[in-house]
């Protein structure tokens, strides 16, 4: 089993992205469940999202506590939250920054699977707003390989309507330009 | 076909209560059950279901609306939460007393104060007389699956009472998970149209929810009672026939590992799931323990959940409330209440643990049932202990 967990600000779409993998994983055949982190959550605020994906079916209903990947949609929550909190030796880490991952995991200082993507300039340019989850997704797939394209294009065509070209712009222009650098 | 998508647990209630091709829908908005009706008010405006949308001012007259509409003979339902509950608290007892088949999702949350938004049992518990029949879920597929169970049993002419299926707030009814949604023609053949003894009709006029004084009231409370009692076959009946359509077959209450199991645990709802992995490990390790849980919580399944608990000298109960200044947790309570009489019977400790949304866990559950193995050695002057108290 996989667990995933998001970092974001309210409006970003990490809720939005969490429920995107978790509908393609199941489209895919798996089992999977994608939650948000309960509570009154506003727009700008720090927020979490949670994943599971297990090619058996998922028995817990526990929060996210060792999770092997963490996904951070805006760079400026690293100053406030402790992303790599419980992270599973030998996880990943996938980051919206223009830095590159060496420099993250001197700053971070964990040792990771470290994946960045300057996400925020790639939604800018394919969508003209500042909403990275499906940049990040594209990130997150190329880092990880946890869907597939096709089940994680036709959640984002389902989801986003007539803007889900948009979307899945951004997402492909993000799995070309990801970086990974191995722990 | 039934299709197996990924779908919010809150979603799947709806799309179930919008198979189930309902009348009349009368609810008032309240976390979390929101995505609920939102979800229908949303499919009444779009045209997929043919249903009067009642949004009311308050969940008293919610209640009250849908007293009303299924009086007069239309399938009905509402869902709500917590406070919500609570002041549909008047409203609830007249149901069963009219023999009203209505159906609502409860998505259970704490009761304020202080002020919770979260997951607990506590304002379910507090309505433990009303007299409805009430089942718990424990996972997307079974809130999906009981809820065309309650319109099918409610309607029943041998029941004729309302049901409230219970989700945990959140831990549930937020969750996006694998759910497989049937269609209408099969959903048609387990449920069929509702047909009313009686109904109000200004063609064929009848009195209902009359005033029962003392010569009659001591009666008609007797026969709620036993009509509600004798729910429980038609409960089963309408399970069996589920499990022969669909596949999936349910019970009032389900055992996980507990053959030669010396201490078992007790849950319900959507804990049970996490329950289970800790009985995995527990097991790995060599510990006789096994689990019990309750999906029809009432009627209350006595000889059922006697038979599941056969053999086991500790009975772990966790109760998701708190009964202030009261003997032990609602479920406890119960369970206590159902073994007195019974020779031989277990030792019962009570853990109340996840109050407003506190997560349970795995190691809680260890906890548990390490204490319950301890506890059963020299008996603790508790009667019940709160699990994951911070302390200073």
């Amino acid at each position: 089993m996989i667990e995933i967990r998001i970092h974001g600000r309210g409006g970003q779409g990490a809720v939005t992205s969490a429920e995107l993998v978790a509908i393609a994983a199941i489209d895919d055949g798996k089992y999977a469940q994608a939650f948000p982190s309960f509570g009154p959550e506003r727009r700008g605020a720090p927020v979490a999202a949670f994943i599971r994906v297990s090619d058996k079916p998922i028995r817990t209903r526990e929060k996210v506590y060792v999770p092997n990947v963490v996904m951070v949609l805006d760079p400026s929550i690293l100053k406030i939250v402790n992303v790599a909190a419980g992270l599973k030796e030998g996880g990943t880490v996938i980051i919206n920054t223009s830095k590159t991952p060496e420099e993250m995991a001197r700053l971070l200082n964990v040792k990771a699977k470290i994946a960045t993507v300057d996400a925020t300039k790639i939604a800018m340019e394919s969508m003209g707003v500042p909403i990275t989850n499906t940049s990040m997704l594209g990130a997150l797939v190329k880092a990880t390989g946890i869907v597939s394209n096709d089940a994680l294009g036709k959640a984002i065509d389902k989801r986003f309507g007539r803007i889900a070209e948009k979307n899945k712009t951004a997402f492909n222009r993000a799995m070309t330009e990801t970086i990974i650098r191995e722990s | 076909m039934a299709k197996r998508v990924g779908m919010e647990v809150s979603i799947a209630a709806s799309e179930a209560v919008k198979l189930a091709d309902v009348d009349v829908i009368a609810a008032y908005p309240i976390t979390p059950q929101t995505h609920i009706v939102e979800h229908l008010s949303e499919v009444v405006a779009d045209g997929e279901l043919d249903a009067a949308f009642v949004p009311v001012e308050s969940e008293h007259s919610a209640m009250s609306c849908c007293l009303g509409s299924s009086a007069a003979g239309a399938r009905t339902f509402t869902a709500t939460s917590s406070q919500g509950l609570a002041l549909m608290h008047e409203i609830l007892f007249i149901a069963p007393a009219m023999r009203l088949p209505i159906v609502m999702v409860v998505a259970n949350r704490a009761l304020s104060g202080p002020i919770s938004i979260w997951n607990d049992h506590s304002d379910i518990m507090a309505e433990q007389d009303i007299a409805w029949i009430q089942t718990f879920a424990e996972n997307g597929q079974e809130v999906f699956d009981l809820v065309l169970h309650a319109f099918r049993v409610a309607e029943d002419s041998k029941v004729l009472l309302p049901v409230i299926v219970n989700l945990d707030g959140f831990t549930l009814s937020h969750v996006i998970e694998p759910i497989e949604i049937l269609d209408k023609a099969e959903v048609d053949k387990y449920l069929p149209p509702y047909k009313p003894k009686v109904r109000l009709d200004p063609r064929k006029p009848v009195s209902m929810g009359l005033v029962g004084i003392p010569e009659i009231y001591t009666e008609a409370k007797k026969a709620t009672d036993e009509v509600l009692i004798n729910s429980k076959k038609i409960v089963l009946k309408a399970w069996k026939e589920f499990g022969d359509l669909f596949g999936r077959y349910y019970n009032p209450v389900e055992s996980y590992k507990t053959e030669g199991a010396e201490v078992i645990l007790i849950t319900m709802g959507s804990i049970s799931e996490t329950a289970m992995t800790a009985i995995d490990k527990m097991r790995e390790k060599g510990l006789p323990v096994g689990l019990v849980r309750f999906r029809l919580w009432k009627p209350f399944p006595a000889p059922e959940f006697k038979k599941a608990i056969a053999g086991a000298q500790t009975l772990a109960v966790v109760d998701r409330a708190l009964s202030p200044g009261g003997a032990c947790g609602p479920v406890a309570e119960e369970i206590k209440a159902a073994l007195y009489a019974e020779r031989g019977r277990p030792k019962v400790f009570n853990f109340i643990a996840g109050l407003g949304g506190r997560d349970v866990t795995v190691e809680n559950f260890e906890e548990i049932v390490s204490k319950a193995f301890a506890y059963a050695k020299k008996r603790p002057k508790q009667f019940y202990e709160m699990i994951g108290v911070r302390e200073i």
